[in-house]
């Protein structure tokens, strides 16, 4: 029987009148890189946010290394977010802080860890992700692709257990991307990390991944293992994995058709 | 009906921000570097423009007040009034209608990009507070920096009545340091204008922080929450200023 490290139940959530999760569950199991895609605005993002007990479900529950997320007080919950390192789609880089400072602000704020210790920690981590010369610039001198890595760094600071990646293949070259894939399959399986990974590039995704959900219209529609999910014969999951337009999963945000909004816009 | 409710809505949203703000205050006490780092923002940045415009409030009220007291041939008070209208009225008032429109909009639209670039949600996910982190040190430093700016403005606009009054107006220097000396009482006229002064830092402090952090986090959404800083923090300071002298001075 494997471990699950996040345990989601019943998870309801909706923003205003749209609802984005409609009764979803899903684990999370330890050690295991798990790939979560979707089309865009499906809510992945929302997913890990909720994860991270940044938002609150309209109702079920989410169990991270077996506490419930939104049960817990606010000092157990910030226990717990040590734990967790999560990657954000924009970087979230502190701007006024250079490279250097911002890996160096997660030690700082939770460990007693000496000044040359901070540097040397800093450092590695920042030539695990090839940007050791760049620890003196200030994130506005970053390229979007960089400043991701160095979140990535930012993230990996604290040695958590569990890491949430949101979209970090986007705006990557080649170069960058191979290495940040070898990275994350590497982090995970040396730290004994477990991963979970937002993504939309498709093949660099699944040949990471060892578990694969999919998410679209507030309901998970695919769930195994990556060798399920490319054998598997769902027109959904093919669609998806195949990248075609044309199929069960909605291209467009829904709404009025197009027809019906350009003859408004005429009459 | 609707514009009434969420007015109210939003006071008490504030309400409870400034109540989370002054209850991780005291967790500042360690890390009082934070508080020192965020005095040189939002105090000292904001120096220049206290000093020029005490200057010429200064040298104004000498030349309007001289003119009125020349005809009963009372110049001889011009300091007093000069330093009564800045210390009471004038140096807590405007330096705080400064201090909104330099530091409180500086700070609305730093803390709003904060949130629309995701920082404060990173440091969350970092497990760091940022109300503790971010909001209360810019708090404290608001609080202390504004009656220290006040303090200036009114010292630098008595000078500038001087400059006017004794240099250029030829009053007699003595009488203008004297008649301060005699008749500008320390509790009834200074202390009243620092009290004033503490309240306004407080209250441009919280609204300018409270916009920021509240605020849509998209690039228009930061631009309306620091007009409105200004905006709405002018108009306390107005409507306190009326409030507190009435009670003051009565
Ligand atoms: N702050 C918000 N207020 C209201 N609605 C929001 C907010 N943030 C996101 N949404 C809505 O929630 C839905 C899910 O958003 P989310 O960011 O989780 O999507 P996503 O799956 O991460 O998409 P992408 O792949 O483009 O990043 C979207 O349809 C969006 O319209
Ligand atoms: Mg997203």
């Amino acid at each position: 029987m494997t471990q699950a490290l996040v345990q989601i139940r019943g998870l309801h959530f909706s923003r205003g009148d749209k609802k984005i999760f409609d009764g979803i569950d899903m684990d999370i199991t330890v050690g295991r890189i798990t790939a979560v895609m979707g089309p865009s605005g499906t809510g992945k993002t929302t997913l890990l946010k909720l994860i991270g007990g940044q938002l609150k479900p309209d109702a079920g529950e989410i169990r991270v290394d077996g506490e419930n997320v939104h049960a817990l007080p606010r000092a157990r919950l910030y226990q717990l977010r040590k734990k967790m390192g999560m990657l954000f789609q924009s970087g979230a880089l502190l701007t006024d802080l250079s490279v250097f400072d911002n890996i160096a602000f997660p030690l700082r704020e939770h460990t007693d860890l000496s000044d040359s210790m901070i540097r040397t920690l800093v450092l590695m981590k920042l030539a695990a992700v090839g940007l050791a010369g760049a620890h003196r610039l200030m994130p506005s001198e970053l390229s979007g692709g960089m400043a991701r890595r160095v979140a990535l760094a930012r993230a990996l600071a604290l040695d958590p257990m569990m890491i949430m990646y949101d979209e970090p293949f986007t705006g990557q070259d080649p170069i960058s991307l191979g290495v940040l894939v070898k990275l994350i399959r590497d982090t995970n399986a040396t730290l004994g990390l477990t991963s979970i990974l937002v993504s939309h590039d498709v093949a660099e995704t699944l040949s990471i991944a060892d578990d694969v959900k999919i998410i679209s219209g507030g309901k998970v529609i695919a769930d195994g293992s990556k060798e399920d999910i490319q054998r598997s014969d769902s027109p959904w999951v093919r669609q998806f994995i195949d990248g075609l337009a044309d199929g069960p999963v909605p291209f467009h945000y829904p709404g009025e058709p197009l027809e019906r909004l350009l003859l408004e816009d005429a009459g | 009906m609707k514009p009434l409710l969420n007015a109210v809505e939003r006071l008490g949203r504030g309400s409870i921000f400034l109540a989370k703000t002054l209850r991780v205050l005291p967790k500042l006490l360690p890390r009082f570097g934070l508080v020192i780092h965020q005095l040189h923002s939002v105090g000292v940045q904001t120096l220049l423009i206290i000093v020029v415009a005490g200057l010429f409030v200064g040298m104004v009220l000498a030349l309007q007040l001289y003119y009125t007291l020349s005809t009963f041939g009372a110049e001889d008070t011009l300091g007093m009034l000069v330093d009564l209208s800045l210390v009471r009225e004038l140096g807590p008032v405007v330096a705080a209608l400064l201090f909104a429109g330099r530091a409180g909009s500086a700070l609305t639209a730093e803390i709003g990009l904060m949130k629309a670039t995701e920082q404060l949600s990173g440091l969350e996910m970092m497990a760091v507070d940022p109300v503790e982190r971010i909001i209360a040190p810019r708090f404290l430093a608001g609080f202390i920096a504004m009656p220290l700016l006040a303090a200036i403005f009114s010292a630098v606009g008595i000078l500038g009545g001087y400059a006017v009054g004794v240099d250029l107006l030829r009053v007699d220097a003595g009488a203008f340091w004297s008649q301060i000396q005699a008749k500008v009482d320390f509790s009834e006229d200074v202390l009243n204008g620092v009290i004033k002064s503490f309240v306004f830092g407080f209250v441009v402090t919280w609204i300018a922080l409270f916009e920021g952090h509240d605020c849509i986090p998209t690039s228009e959404g930061v631009a309306r929450a620091t007009t409105r800083t200004v905006v709405h923090s002018s108009l306390a300071v107005l409507a306190l200023d009326f409030v507190l002298t009435a009670i003051m001075y009565n």
